[in-house]
């Protein structure tokens, strides 16, 4: 079977969510999922990875495995660990091209959009961001060799 | 007998809507407080009928908006019992106003050397202004420190007063913890050295009967919004003697008596103080909120909120895991808590999806978090609207709370 692309995986967690009838069924499910997220080791949890945000934070790494961008990430808030957890299934184990490149829509489909707002300010936008940044430079980095 | 709680749940409009289909809980006062309709319809009227700028103009109009922004300083010095309507000035609120101080008194005596001293429980609004100054001259900011209970070390603050010691600057209310600052106390151990003293009532104004004259403050800032008026409104009142003193801050229209490109000479108070339009259509709103609270009773507000809190902190004092910051004997309505292993950011999302509004995180004061060891807390802070109820309420939400993330 062809490894799934990501846009398969983002209508994937659409459909995950679509059964949830009320937030509280969808928060809990969010709790469930964040303790599978692959956490940093707390030897990496140091401030060059910690992405601050004023409510939650966020903790960061990535590596490159065989021409593609492996994350790992942890936060101190629970609902916070839950949305990385589902932007972890979506972007690790991608190359740096398709990180770049994909638009995330998957987080204002399953209704959790209020999470990313920037006024919440829990690191998700910044690690977000991050997260591409890193993408792009293992992408600068590869095509100098 | 005006104090009737569902009277005065029905003077605030956005009491009435519902969030994430429940009944809305504001909670969340300290941020900002919700507008009766006396202050909605009074700034409507202006707007509609009379809007013109104040102090230039010769005509009808600008004649009755400039009578009634006057009328709005007159109502504001009443309401806080200053001297002279020329000792209110008005200013965007309470961080404009620290910062004017800061700006102009603080650059006027503020030498290499010199101390300030600030409070453990200040709002970032009343630090950092301090603080740049402190670089700016090379002078020393001085923190009076507090115990356990969020109280300040009246006598840890008599020994901080030094011969070099040339202002003092501290909260009449502790945002963050609800916390009431002897005031009057501390403001008097500091002129005993001679030495002015600013006191920050942004979360004072609201709950308790301010007198300027009986604190003998030198300086007290707030802000319209936080006591059911307009955003981008305040207050800084100074005594007469201190204002005529220091220079002005910002400068251009109004604020000037004769401008010539060799030499400007400045109006006189308040105007000095006030550069450019000023919000006169908010001063005129946070007068209509003055005259709405002074209807409902101040006193009858403050038992009516003293009994929320009462009541509230027994309630939350009861859910197992909960710890409540803030144990002062005197404090008014801020119920700041953690939930013993349950992150602040999870459980204010939670609460928020009960149609409850706190606040959570470090609350502009990350130094007095550092203090307790903790990054941030759930805080609900009551207003006189609020009700037994919406406690009852939170403390639902905090149990279910407990449930998920356990």
């Amino acid at each position: 079977m062809a490894e799934k692309t990501i846009t398969e995986i983002q209508d994937e967690i659409i459909d995950e969510f679509e059964v949830f009838e009320d937030w509280l069924d969808k928060y809990n499910y969010l709790i469930d999922i964040s303790k599978s997220l692959p956490v940093v080791d707390e030897e990496y949890k140091k401030p060059q990875y910690l992405i601050e945000g004023c409510q939650s934070r966020v903790w960061l790494r990535a590596e490159m495995e065989d021409r593609k961008v492996v994350y790992t990430a942890d936060s101190d808030a629970v609902i916070t660990k839950g949305i990385i957890a589902l932007l972890i299934r979506v972007l690790s184990g991608r190359t740096p091209e398709e990180i770049i490149n994909t638009e995330l829509y998957f987080i204002d489909r399953i209704g959790l959009k209020e999470n990313l707002s920037p006024t919440r300010s829990n690191g998700l936008v910044a690690m977000i961001k991050q997260m591409k940044l890193y993408a792009l430079a293992w992408q600068a980095k590869s095509s100098k060799k | 007998m005006t104090f009737d709680i569902n009277n005065i749940r029905n003077d605030f409009p956005i009491l009435q809507r519902k969030v994430h289909n429940r009944p809305f809980v504001y909670f969340d006062n300290a941020a900002t407080t919700q507008k009766p309709l006396k202050v909605i319809e009074r700034m409507d009227k202006v707007y509609r009928e009379t809007n013109s700028n104040i102090h230039r103009g010769v005509h009808y109009l600008s004649d009755i908006t400039t009578n009634d922004f006057e009328a709005a300083r007159e109502t504001v010095r009443n309401f806080i019992n200053a001297r002279h309507d020329h000792e209110i000035i008005f200013t965007p609120g309470t961080t404009a106003g620290i910062n004017l101080v800061a700006y102009t008194l603080g650059e006027k005596v503020i030498r290499r050397g010199d101390e300030i001293i600030i409070s453990a429980i200040e709002h970032h609004a009343n630090i950092v202004p301090w603080q740049m100054l402190c670089e700016r001259k090379k002078a020393k900011l001085r923190v009076i420190p507090m115990n356990d209970n969020g109280e300040l070390l009246l006598e840890e603050y008599r020994k901080l007063l030094s011969p070099r010691t040339r202002i003092v600057a501290v909260t009449h209310v502790a945002n963050s913890i609800g916390t009431v600052n002897p005031v009057k106390q501390i403001i008097e151990i500091a002129h005993s050295q001679g030495v002015p003293v600013l006191i920050d009532g942004a979360q004072a104004i609201q709950h308790l009967r301010v007198d300027v004259q009986e604190l003998d403050a030198d300086f007290y800032v707030f802000s319209g919004h936080k006591m059911y008026g307009p955003t981008g409104i305040g207050v800084l009142y100074g005594k007469e003697g201190i204002l005529e003193e220091i220079p002005p801050y910002q400068t251009g229209g109004e604020m000037v008596d004769q401008v010539s490109f060799e030499k400007t000479t400045f109006n006189s108070l308040p105007f000095k103080f006030e550069a450019g339009t000023p919000n006169y259509i908010g001063a005129i709103g946070m007068g209509a909120a003055m005259e709405y609270l002074k209807e409902k009773g101040l006193d009858e507000i403050a038992a009516y909120e003293k009994d929320l809190l009462e009541y509230g902190t027994r309630r939350l004092s009861e859910i197992e895991g909960l710890y409540l910051f803030g144990r002062a004997k005197e404090k008014i309505g801020v119920l700041s808590f953690v939930l013993k292993g349950i992150h602040p950011y999870d459980a204010g999302m939670i609460i928020d999806k009960h149609g409850i509004a706190v606040r959570t995180g470090n609350h502009c004061a990350q130094p007095i978090m550092e203090r307790f060891g903790i990054g941030g807390t759930v805080r609900a802070s009551l207003a006189f609207y609020n009700t037994r109820k919406e406690i009852d309420r939170l403390c639902e939400a905090v149990e279910k709370v407990k449930e998920m993330f356990s």
